[in-house]
């Protein structure tokens, strides 16, 4: 048990090793397109460390989502602007500065949270099994995680689907869904 | 465990390589290829830490990684000869 756990410690750390390159290098490269791919060498990376944490249905949605959708969204937006990065025309370090003063506050705020996986959790007290006992009797959804996001949390699922209907609507809108199509004149690669 | 530490091993030093590629390659098909072998690690990744942790059932979402994978991947050629993804039919037909 202990070995596999320190299996899974060296791992998370060459995972983390790699993030912090893949992210730096999305912030130091020009080519637009390297930067897409990248982007979803990114999700992939975030996806596995997620796999580690044993969360492994978010680690799917987050490899679908940002290795597959959002590649081709930003892929879509590169079809319509350019392939070049302008070279900024500001100084780095303000953003640099706002970065690292709220990557230092959320880590000071992670020190207050108990440990990973700790028996003593709040969320592993009493929450859980309280849901666990409750909810078939009161929702009968068979389902505890579907039962807490469509039942208990209904309204908070509802406001958070009118959010995407509204900006799903307003990007159409801003896009002009006129039917016209784009001209297919430039096509082919290097 | 020494097995699985030599496997992670050279599963690392393939994630690196990959990634020089990545930086490095010159054209978009070196890049679009080292994404598809990137998905392909992952694949691997997973497995490996399905057996570390002696959870067998990581195998079927490895297998889903490997679906999306192929369907990103021929997402991202399809873009890249037709400049959209709905329109293969008309493009084609003028090319």
């Amino acid at each position: 048990m202990t070995a596999s756990l320190i299996g899974i410690a060296v791992i998370d750390i060459l995972l983390f090793t790699f993030l912090v390159i893949t992210a730096i290098a999305i912030a130091r490269l020009r080519n637009l397109f390297a930067v897409v791919m990248l982007a979803g060498v990114f999700s992939l990376l975030s996806a596995a460390l997620l796999a580690t944490l044993d969360a492994v249905d978010v680690a799917f949605t987050e490899a679908a989502v940002g290795a597959g959708i959002s590649t081709v969204l930003l892929l879509g937006t590169l079809a319509l602007t350019g392939r070049e990065e302008k070279k900024p025309r500001h100084s780095p370090f303000l953003p640099l500065l706002v970065c690292l003063v709220t990557g230092a506050a959320l880590i000071y705020g992670t020190l207050d949270m108990p440990s990973f996986g700790a028996a003593n959790n709040p969320a592993q007290e009493h929450l859980a099994r309280e849901y666990l006992e409750r909810t078939p009797v009161e929702t009968g959804v068979p389902n505890v995680v579907t039962a807490i996001l469509a039942s208990y949390r209904g309204f908070d699922t509802l406001g958070e689907v009118l959010v995407v209907f509204t900006a799903a609507i307003a990007v159409l809108l801003l896009l002009g869904a006129s039917g016209k199509r784009p001209s297919a004149g430039r096509r082919g690669e290097e | 465990m020494i097995m699985f530490l030599a496997v992670a091993a050279a599963l690392f030093v393939a994630i690196l390589l990959v990634l020089i590629r990545l930086f490095a390659g010159p054209t978009v098909y070196d890049r679009v290829l080292a994404v598809n072998t990137f998905g392909t690690l992952t694949v691997l990744f997973l497995s490996l830490v399905g057996f570390i942790g002696e959870r067998p059932d990581f195998l079927d979402i490895a297998i889903l990684y490997a679906l999306i994978n192929f369907v990103s991947t021929i997402a991202i050629l399809k873009f890249f000869r037709y400049r959209a993804l709905g329109q293969a039919t008309l493009n084609t037909e003028e090319s």
